[in-house]
């Protein structure tokens, strides 16, 4: 992808997609116009904005996707129970209907802000931007975005998150990355959740789940993991705590070589008297 | 259904064009995408009756052109076809591959009519 004008072509796809000249001719009173934009360039510019914001601030920002009901909140609960007291959490709900998942979360003394806007079935760039206007990133090291439970449409989206995550459960079947190619390809990391069932539901093989994943040539590390009895805990937090390290020491070479695109000139007041 | 706003975008910059070319209105647009763009065509298409009603673009055919899916393999360096939840090698049989096209989802053309003055000016 070009980053610059935000056009798909690549090397690798050039010879088919550029025009053949099907609309070269055109009627007398019409003018044939070539764009080669993305669609999602709009989104894909925010979203990088998104980034900078976050790297202004070294703060690392997970992106959590799965089916409704495969244990994001569950595991958000878990994991800030776990983590280190030094890491300082908060949290975007992109629960568009209710408050429920962001209640769980302000329950364990963590910021949590609530998307309340937009359509249901996916986050937006802009809608995260929005959030960010009530979040003062200076006092985080790390923001979860927990998306919306849908395994097609979040996929499409570049929310300006550094990682993806995606839950598959296990009452949910093996097969669910041959099912949801591009959801998975979209992965950095894919957790089996509720693999306290796995003794349970014996029909849910960790190794099918990875073979499908090397069929759609995903090289995401998968860590086995249940919210109930903790066990993949260490493994994910290590991960975390990884991530946190590899971001500040990449920002800190970056930094070094002098980028000017960290800084993109306007400054967010985010907005204290807003925010919940 | 996230054709909606993915159409509304579509849109958007289907009117940008036209204005910057002070056109009349759009006769077609041609939309190129790959089956891992994770947008699904026929939705598209009901999605662009909604999105471009009441626009200058409420009269265009959309045409949906089918990028397909090439990998080049990691290993042995070939190239071949593949399926959205098979991108192995086909020559070796490698998983370790890179996509070279199949997850498009672009805006790859638009056709202006325009009024017979602002056409002679251009
Ligand atoms: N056995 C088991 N159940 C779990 C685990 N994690 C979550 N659950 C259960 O799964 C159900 C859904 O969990 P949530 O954490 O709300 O799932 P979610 O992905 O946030 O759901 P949505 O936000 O609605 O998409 C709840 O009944 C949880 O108790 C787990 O590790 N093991
Ligand atoms: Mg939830
Ligand atoms: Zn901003
Ligand atoms: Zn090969």
């Amino acid at each position: 992808m070009c980053d610059t004008c935000g056009c798909n072509i690549t090397h690798g796809n050039e010879s088919l997609i550029r025009p053949d000249g099907k609309l070269a001719k055109t009627e007398s009173g019409k003018e044939a116009v070539t764009v080669l934009h993305s669609l999602l360039q709009e989104n894909d510019h925010v979203a990088q904005h998104n980034r900078d914001h976050f790297d202004q601030h070294q703060v690392l920002a997970i992106n959590l996707m799965s089916s409704p009901g495969a244990g994001k909140t569950a595991l958000l609960e878990a994991t800030i129970q776990q983590l280190d007291d030094n890491i300082k959490v908060a949290v975007i709900e992109g629960d568009l209907e209710t408050e429920n998942d962001a209640e769980r979360i302000r329950k364990l003394g963590v910021k949590a802000i609530q998307i309340t806007t937009g359509s249901a079935c996916h986050l937006d760039a802009h809608m995260i931007h929005q959030a960010l206007h009530h979040l003062d990133l200076s006092a985080f090291d790390i923001v979860f975005i927990e998306n919306v439970g849908n395994l097609v449409c979040p996929a499409s989206f570049d929310l300006g998150q550094h990682h993806n995550v995606v839950l598959l459960s296990v009452p949910e079947g093996d097969d669910k990355p041959a099912k949801y190619p591009v959801m998975f390809r979209a992965a950095d990391l894919v957790l089996i959740s509720k693999s306290d069932l796995l003794p349970v539901l014996y029909d849910f093989k960790v190794d099918t789940a990875k073979k499908y994943l090397r069929d759609i040539a995903s090289n995401s590390s998968v860590i086995e993991i249940s919210s109930k009895d903790k066990s993949g805990m260490p493994s994910w937090l290590d991960w975390i705590n990884q991530q946190i390290e590899k971001r500040k020491a990449y920002l800190k070479t970056f930094r070094q070589v002098g980028s000017p695109n960290l800084m993109h000139g306007h400054h967010h007041i985010y907005n204290k008297t807003s925010v919940k | 259904m996230h054709e909606l706003s993915i159409c509304q975008s579509l849109i958007k910059q289907v009117e940008t064009i036209a204005q910057e070319r002070k056109a009349q209105c759009v006769t077609l647009i041609v939309v190129g995408m790959g089956s891992l763009s994770g947008v699904d065509a026929q939705l598209l298409q009901n999605a662009y009756v909604i999105a471009s009603a009441g626009t200058v673009a409420e009269k265009a055919e959309l045409i949906i052109e089918h990028l397909p899916i090439r990998v080049k393999c990691n290993q042995c360096g070939s190239e071949s076809d593949a399926l959205p939840n098979k991108l192995v090698c086909k020559q070796c049989g490698d998983w370790q591959t890179t996509l070279l096209s199949g997850n498009e989802l672009m805006l790859m053309s638009v056709e202006l009519e325009k009024s017979q003055e602002s056409a002679v000016v251009h």
